[in-house]
């Protein structure tokens, strides 16, 4: 995966992971044009298209849209169920996900993206262990670490 | 100082902001706050003073001034500050600024901390924004991480380690021998981030590649395990809608696809687990066609039996007839891939794939028509024709470029009969006529030239098609064309293939002429029209009437239909007796290559492609007789008279312009001479007849020569290389005359060797002035391809004084720089 996106319905990002290098002013070029292709595009459309000469999968859940963009030899299918897992990992986090709580606590959504996620592979395929290492990590903010032996 | 507000407060309030104004304004507090903290090298908040500026750079404000604070939350000891600090990292830095190496150290100590968790961080940073140089400087940790026993590192190394390898290549071979034990692991994760790893390395290193093959035996290795995945029971933690960790299932297929590609045993070896894949996977939800995509995907590019193949085409051919428009667009996309190797068994679909011509997403439609004109072949064209026209009719204008050409091609290749053929291309022209492409118009000129046959049926199609709509420029152009053509076929009335009908010829004219009115013709369209009237001239018997229409166009503000339209009228005054040899029937032209041979001439606008001119006789005109006697008198059967000729003697071109045959004249850099001298001539034809250059000089310039002077009577030679052609030497004489009285009737003729061809245009006059009080010029276009010395044998006819004069020379002394 080279990028990870999400946007609201009306255009805002309320995420954004880059795995390519690329300057502040070259991301942001990308995610405004490509979220304007992606506004345009009618609910009848797949949920996959050719955009610059990247492969761009996509799927709305609710007022977000999630959008990856992968590359040529990356399955498309399992990438809409890649976005899937991410929903449901965020979903079993805050209970019942919605807008507002990846608005409010962007953070943590890079931190659960960072525990499925890694270099644009994943690097777990269960949910459970994906939640538990969250968990754990949360409950180490309150301790206070000592320094290395 | 009072604490600086919390994260979830800034990001209310702003939210609160109705205007983008307001919100910069808000944002524009905060930051000043947040530097003055920074300035403070306040350590309790800095976190939240990071977190607050990576909300605001996601808004889209600039936050720069953050990126060393990141730097000094990563080295703090409490993880709250490394977690925002690294991620401050990921979203401010990047590698092509230096201060992210001061990451580097932090990094290392925190790849060798002893919580886990902060290892994490560490490795997620590298594995995800990591530059070469920090790849370098801690690959070894990496390394050391890949093998240890605790499996939420090593997952994580495994894919920092495939981020290595992508920066720094050379790096590969330390990862290996930690890389081989990976797949023993029963944890899902590590087994899914090591497949990938696999993977990067054999994609990386064709070596790695034979090495995983032939010593690792990895193929029955994944085979086993997909095989447990697939058979084992239910198991909750990786269960996605019933199957089993689709994730690893489709990572470990793609690792086969590499290792089966091009190798017979690897193929063989995993042929049966992939048939199992393909006919046992539930195929109700995304998830288990997602499997059987990267499946169908291996089968196709290892070495796999027939059965499977055919198998594989199944599925996707299934897969056309699915609900879901992705699985659709996936099925098409492969079978566009498979349809050159695998044809037979794609075409089996070929009903299922022009259905989904009519589904609503433009890339399912815009795949389904390149398949359905892959899959076009002798035996369907009918049949495809019929729907491709009628996607033709009914598709978006993006697609109808593309899918006019599309028609071309097919019908070109597998037309079942002529008839069929230019019914296609009239069915094309009519509906999609002004999204053909340019090419079109002259390729189709020459089908229909040499659909001999046909030429009646055609001229009263595309007549009838004129009579309803002349808004679509090819369509008018390649009727105008034919009009001219086969005007003589249409009011005759003769046709077989259809009832004829009845047509006078005025009423063609009519319709010629108001093209040349009509606000919806372009400049080139109303130039076909004037040469077809005019082409008319010889084939109606209302000449007066055509005469008159050139005539009125002598005077357009159209530079190009005056051009021609005075070029047709001197065709009337001075050269009628040429004019029906000029004008007659195109022969049937030899198809050259389908994107045009290599030379280009360029006339008054339009490209055509020129046919070679040994193809076609030269159009013999009435000095012929002159250039025998030139024979006679030079003798020798080296040299090759030029045909002294008015007008040049190109053979026409594939467009069958007539004004391919005057359009040298406009290659000579200007508008013909006008072969009298009355003084109405518009002023701008007798610019061209000055002694300014006819070309752009691109070589230093060639002196010029005296070439003969004898009895008063100066020729001298000025020479130019002709654009583009640097092989044609483009020379004009400048016949002077010092004596009391006029050369009239004066005539300039010339012979080259064999080697050589010659062109002589239009002298400007033929009275030579009496005490060099006027020249005549006349240009001669050489073509020395074999850069051969230059040379010319001259004769030279006048009258002066009263009585005839008759000379030869022979002229050898042109400068080497125009010949060389």
């Amino acid at each position: 995966m080279q990028f990870m996106l999400l946007f609201s319905r009306q255009g805002k990002l309320r995420l954004q992971k880059w795995y390519v290098p690329l300057s502040d002013k070259e991301r942001k070029k990308i995610s405004r044009d490509l979220v304007q292709t992606i506004l345009a595009r009618k609910p009848k459309m797949c949920s996959f298209l050719e955009w610059r000469d990247l492969k761009i999968v996509y799927k709305r859940y609710a007022s977000l849209y999630f959008c990856c963009a992968v590359e040529d030899q990356d399955n498309e299918l399992i990438t809409l169920e890649i976005i899937h897992r991410y929903v449901e990992l965020l979903d079993k986090y805050f209970g019942s996900v919605c807008e507002l709580d990846i608005i409010f606590n962007f953070e943590k959504a890079y931190f659960i993206l960072d525990e499925f996620l890694l270099g644009g592979e994943a690097q777990e395929t269960s949910k459970k262990n994906v939640l538990k290492a969250i968990e754990q990590a949360d409950l180490l903010q309150e301790v206070r670490l000592h320094t290395d032996p | 100082m009072p604490a600086p507000i919390r994260l979830r407060e800034l990001i209310r309030t702003i939210r609160t902001a109705r205007t983008q104004a307001e919100e910069r304004e808000m944002i524009q507090k905060e930051c000043a706050a947040i530097r003055s903290s920074f300035r403070e090298e306040d350590n309790t908040y800095r976190c939240r003073n990071v977190a607050k500026l990576l909300y605001m750079h996601m808004l889209g404000y600039p936050a720069h001034f953050g990126q060393l604070e990141c730097l000094k939350l990563i080295a703090s000891q409490k993880f709250t500050d490394k977690r925002i600090g690294y991620l401050g990292a990921m979203l401010l830095l990047d590698e092509r600024q230096d201060v992210h190496l001061l990451m580097t150290n932090c990094i290392k100590n925190d790849l060798n901390h002893s919580t886990q968790y902060v290892q994490g961080l560490a490795l997620c940073t590298l594995g995800c924004m990591g530059s070469s140089e920090m790849c370098r400087d801690l690959a070894g940790e990496v390394e050391k991480l890949l093998k240890t026993s605790n499996s939420y590192l090593r997952k994580k190394a495994a894919l920092c380690a495939v981020h290595v390898i992508r920066k720094v290549p050379e790096l590969m071979e330390m990862f290996l021998p930690a890389t081989k034990n990976l797949l023993s692991e029963k944890n899902h994760g590590v087994l899914h981030t090591s497949v990938v790893l696999l993977t990067e390395m054999c994609e990386r290193s064709p070596d790695m590649l034979l090495h995983f093959r032939k010593v690792w035996l990895l193929v029955p290795q994944l085979v086993r395990i997909l095989k447990n995945l697939i058979m084992s029971g239910y198991s909750p933690e990786h269960d996605v809608s019933g199957i089993s960790d689709p994730f690893l299932q489709v990572r470990i297929l793609r690792l086969l696809r590499i290792l089966g590609r091009s190798d017979d045993d690897s193929s063989e070896a995993m042929n049966d687990i992939l048939a199992q894949v393909a006919t046992n996977t539930e195929t109700s939800k995304n998830v288990g066609n997602a499997i059987l995509y990267e499946t169908v995907l291996t089968i196709m590019d290892i070495k796999s039996e027939s059965g499977l193949r055919v198998l594989a085409i199944n599925i996707l051919g299934r897969f056309l007839l699915n609900n879901d428009k992705n699985i659709r667009y996936v099925a098409l996309t492969s079978l566009l891939k498979t349809v050159q190797t695998d044809h037979n068994a794609v075409q089996r679909h070929r009903s299922t794939i022009v259905d989904c011509l009519k589904d609503l997403d433009v890339s399912i439609k815009r795949r389904a028509m390149e398949l359905s004109f892959a899959l076009v072949n002798g035996n369907n064209i009918r049949g495809m024709m019929k729907e491709l026209l009628y996607f033709l009719d009914s598709c978006d204008p993006e697609f109808k470029a593309d899918c006019a050409s599309g028609v071309f091609l097919a019908a070109e290749k597998y037309a079942p009969s002529k008839r069929w053929h230019i019914d296609t291309i009239m069915r094309v022209l009519t509906t999609a006529g002004s999204y053909v492409r340019d090419d079109s118009v002259p390729n189709l000129i020459q089908l229909i030239t040499n659909s001999v046959e046909m030429h009646a049926y055609t001229v009263q199609r595309l007549y009838k098609a004129l009579l309803d709509d002349i808004s679509q420029q090819p369509l008018v152009q390649v009727s105008s064309w034919c009009i001219g053509e086969y005007g003589d076929l249409l009011v005759s009335g003769q046709c077989e293939e259809e009832e004829p009908i009845q047509v006078t010829e005025d009423e063609v004219l009519d319709v010629l002429e108001g093209l040349l009115v009509s606000n919806l013709s372009t400049p080139v369209t109303r130039g076909y029209s004037l040469t077809a009237i005019m082409k008319l001239s010889t084939r109606f018997s209302s000449v007066n009437r055509i005469k008159k229409v050139v005539s009125i166009y002598g005077s357009s503000i159209d530079v190009e239909l005056q051009q021609r339209a005075v070029e047709y009228n001197a065709l009337f005054k001075k050269y009628d007796h040429m004019r029906s040899a000029l004008l007659e029937r195109m022969p049937i032209m030899e198809k050259t290559a389908s994107n045009g041979p290599t030379e280009i001439v360029q006339t008054n606008g339009e490209t055509e492609p020129s046919v070679p001119d040994t193809k076609l006789p030269p159009l013999i005109t009435q000095p012929a007789n002159q250039a025998n006697d030139l024979l006679d008198l030079l003798g020798g059967n080296d040299v090759v008279p030029v045909i002294q000729t008015t007008l040049p003697t190109k053979p026409a071109s594939a467009g069958g312009e007539l004004l391919d045959l005057l359009g040298d004249l406009s290659l000579s850099g200007g508008p013909a001479p006008a072969p009298s001298v009355p003084i109405s001539q518009p002023p701008f034809l007798l610019d061209g007849l000055s002694s300014q250059p006819l070309f752009n000089d691109i070589s230093a310039a060639i002196p010029p020569m005296t070439a003969y002077n004898k009895n008063g009577l100066k020729i001298e030679f000025t020479f130019e290389r002709a654009n583009p052609n640097p092989n044609i030497a483009v020379i004009t004489i400048h016949a002077t005359n010092t004596t009391e009285a006029d050369m009239t009737e004066f005539v300039f003729q010339a012979a080259v060797p064999k080697t050589f061809q010659l062109q002589l245009l239009s002298p400007s006059s033929n009275i030579v002035p009496a005490l060099n009080q006027g020249s005549v010029t006349q240009v001669i276009r050489v073509l020395n391809p074999q850069k051969q010395q230059l040379r010319m044998r001259v004769k030279l006819t006048y009258t002066h004084k009263g009585s005839p004069v008759q000379d030869l020379a022979e002229v050898n002394n042109f400068p080497p720089q125009s010949w060389q």
